[in-house]
């Protein structure tokens, strides 16, 4: 008797329950609690994605979680920015170079990164919020003539929490992106901005009519900065989010990412506030 | 028109088993367990739970002597064929270090062929759910597919209904509709046990060529049919009537009637392990103590348990109402819309082995009541 995958992508017929054998190749401390790992396949595959899609990456003996790809693209690397919150998280962030690790995917739709074109842009960020939206923001910079204004804003708790710090530099100097930053605490060496992501919606001029928001952060943040951009005029099918519910399989048939009747894992992670916006607002949904 | 329908007698019953055993199948079928029927290999006719039939009330269940000696005149247990389908626990891969190297593998793969004989036509139905939901996507359970492919289903009209069925009422029974091999019809077994038989399937045909049957009588069509309608009409409950349920559970998330039911609802996941829709599973990895070898496994997981919602920092439903909610808004309105039917069949079970006895039709008629009244 052969051994085969349980369960299959049935449009590639690709097996989708069981991970592809990876290495670390790089590990980067990026704030006090996360690390940045970059991950080769072990024999070398086609893998595209497209920014804001996911993978399920495997802590071998210890568990799977969902963790976003951060890109940038192209480089025939996989980057994920993990921050260690328990065991499945802690693992993967001790994993030094050339350690294996597994991973699925990529699963899920995406930001709206076609939609966007032609559009001004607004980013918003908390914490690590900015992993999933980093290669949208890359590939911005690379059409970067398609698209009008941008705009990040981005949330973090302390300075040292801020994760890709030169980057970002790179974002606001070459890739005109008007980037501001705010941090929950900070000592009196801060020169920026103090509290809440929100309280940076006031430096975005927006034009309702032509702007198209992306917002990725802890679910309380998204409600407030959704509503925010709601109340300045912008229309809820313009506010595009992306949702975190617990996955255990990440193809639809686990049953676990349901929130009303979405599947965070298939129908999202990114969906619009038209659709989240009324789900969200029910307790414990 | 009705040339389509056959009688076998129970010999031919016996008959069919043993072809379908001898052609290496693996045959499941009803038997007489501790106190309850449960789906369990059969060899004969006699392991069937013969002259039984069972009481059920919300949260009673009794299994007592029939009028006749009847095969299946009993109604639906605590078991569910999907155990055999979508199985309550198996390993998806396992890894091992060799060397520098670490080799993964699938676990799956299963070349058993079954049939199940004494299917009811809720049953069916939910088996037709399960497929949408585990192999109608763009990803494939390919284990369920498999078994799937390889069972024959051998389905029985009810001829009694369950205190706590309302397939009726959900457009899913007691006549066997969806997609069978062989259906039957007992007749009530007197000088002579008959059963009337049609085929559903090319390999449903072949099995009758195989046992041997005879065209039925005009009589005997009758019979069979009268059966299942006086099954529809004594139907224990019904699913409240003329009430869009869908959206009356979509417009009353907020409802006080959530936390009503939480107050009886102890979150034993009961009615989420016997239910023959419901789906969900989790999984764990685990390794040996040398960590030179690991693997996955896959379980039946059920949205009354805390973990099922957990994420870093809390769980989303912390409360019995939310998840008491979940699963009921669920089976009857969001399933609609992920998969394009209810997700209940209504099959009773969850009324029966609720330890309390909550009654899913009543929590739907209580919230509609209170909404129209
Ligand atoms: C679409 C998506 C993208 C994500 N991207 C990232 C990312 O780029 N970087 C990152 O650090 N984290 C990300 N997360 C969160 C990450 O999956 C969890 O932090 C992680 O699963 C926690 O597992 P644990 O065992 O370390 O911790 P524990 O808190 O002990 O979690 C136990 C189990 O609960 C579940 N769980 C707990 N928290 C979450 C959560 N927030 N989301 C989903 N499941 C959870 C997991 O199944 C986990 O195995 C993402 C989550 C989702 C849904
Ligand atoms: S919800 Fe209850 S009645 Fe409906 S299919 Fe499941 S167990 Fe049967
Ligand atoms: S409804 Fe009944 S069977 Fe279901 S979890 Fe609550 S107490 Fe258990
Ligand atoms: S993670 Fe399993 S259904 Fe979405």
């Amino acid at each position: 008797m052969s051994l085969k995958p349980t369960a299959i992508d049935a449009r590639s017929g690709a097996p989708a329950d069981v991970p592809k054998l990876c290495y670390v190749r790089k590990r980067r401390h990026d704030a006090p609690d996360a690390w940045t790992l970059e991950i080769e396949f072990a024999e070398s595959v086609p893998f595209s994605y497209t920014p804001g899609q996911f993978n399920m990456l495997t802590a071998f003996g210890v568990g799977e979680s969902a963790i976003s790809i951060s890109g940038p693209p192209g480089q025939g690397r996989l980057i994920h920015t993990i921050r260690d919150v328990g065991p499945v998280s802690h693992a993967l962030t001790r994993l030094a170079p050339n350690d294996p690790v597994g991973v699925r995917g990529p699963f899920g739709v995406g930001w709206p990164m076609a939609t966007a074109e032609g559009q001004d842009v607004v980013i918003v960020a908390g914490g690590l919020g900015l992993a999933p939206l980093r290669p949208a923001i890359y590939h911005i910079l690379s059409r970067r003539e398609h698209f009008g204004d941008v705009w990040l804003l981005y949330g973090a708790r302390r300075p040292e929490d801020i994760l890709y710090r030169s980057e970002i530099e790179e974002w606001r100097k070459k890739g005109h992106i008007d980037v501001n930053i705010t941090v929950d605490h900070a000592g009196m060496d801060w020169p920026g901005h103090v509290g809440v992501v929100t309280g940076l919606l006031s430096h975005v001029n927006m034009d309702v009519s032509r702007t198209i928001a992306m917002l990725c952060g802890p679910e309380v943040m998204m409600r407030f900065v959704a509503a925010s951009l709601t109340e300045k005029g912008l229309g809820v099918g313009r506010i595009f989010l992306s949702m975190e519910r617990n996955m255990k399989c990440a193809i639809g048939h686990c049953g676990h990412c349901q929130l009303g009747p979405a599947f965070i894992c298939r129908d999202g992670p990114v969906f619009t506030f038209e659709r989240m916006g009324p789900l969200m607002s029910v307790k414990e949904l | 028109m009705n040339a389509d329908k056959r009688v076998i007698t129970d010999e031919q019953l016996q008959k069919l088993i043993d072809v379908l055993i001898g052609a290496g199948r693996r045959v499941l079928g009803p038997v007489r367990g501790d106190g309850v029927v449960v789906y369990e290999d059969i060899q004969s006719v006699n392991d069937f739970p013969v002259g039984l039939t069972d009481e059920q009330t919300p949260g009673g269940y009794r299994l007592v002597e029939a009028a006749d000696q009847s095969y299946f005149g009993f109604s639906v247990g605590p078991h569910v064929w999907k155990k055999f389908l979508h199985p309550s626990q198996i390993e998806l891969w396992r890894a091992r270090r060799e060397g520098e190297n670490l080799i993964i593998e699938a676990s799956g793969g299963n070349n058993e062929t079954y049939a199940f004989i004494g299917v009811r036509a809720c049953e069916l139905a939910a088996i037709s759910k399960q497929d949408r939901v585990l192999t109608g996507g763009d990803y494939v359970d390919t284990h369920y597919q498999t078994r799937r492919e390889n069972t024959l289903l051998i389905a029985v009209n009810c001829g009694k209904a369950g205190g706590c069925c309302f397939c009726a009422s959900m457009g899913t029974g007691p006549e066997v509709r969806g997609p069978f091999d062989l259906a039957l019809t007992e007749l009530s077994p007197a000088d002579e046990h008959l059963f009337v038989v049609e085929a559903g399937s090319p390999a449903g045909q072949e099995l009758l060529l195989e046992i041997g049957s005879r065209p039925a009588t005009e009589h005997e069509i009758e019979t069979a049919k009268s059966i299942v309608e006086r099954t529809a009409l004594t139907m224990g409950r019904s699913m409240p009537p003329d009430v869009d349920v869908p959206r009356l559970l979509a417009d009353n998330l907020l409802h006080p009637r959530w936390q009503e039911v939480a107050e009886r609802c102890l979150s034993c996941a009961n009615c989420t392990l016997v239910c023959p829709t419901c789906f969900c599973t989790t999984v764990e990895d685990i390794s040996d103590l040398a960590g030179e070898s690991f693997a996955r496994e896959r379980r039946w997981d059920s949205c009354f348990t805390m973990d099922f919602s957990y994420l870093h920092g809390g769980g989303v439903r912390n409360t019995v109402a939310s998840r008491y909610r979940q699963w009921m808004t669920h089976k009857l309105s969001t399933w609609i819309e992920q998969f394009g039917s209810s997700g209940c069949v209504g099959c009773g079970r969850c009324i029966t082995w609720c330890p309390v006895g909550i009654d899913i039709t009543q929590e739907v008629q209580a919230i509609a009541g209170a909404q129209t009244g």
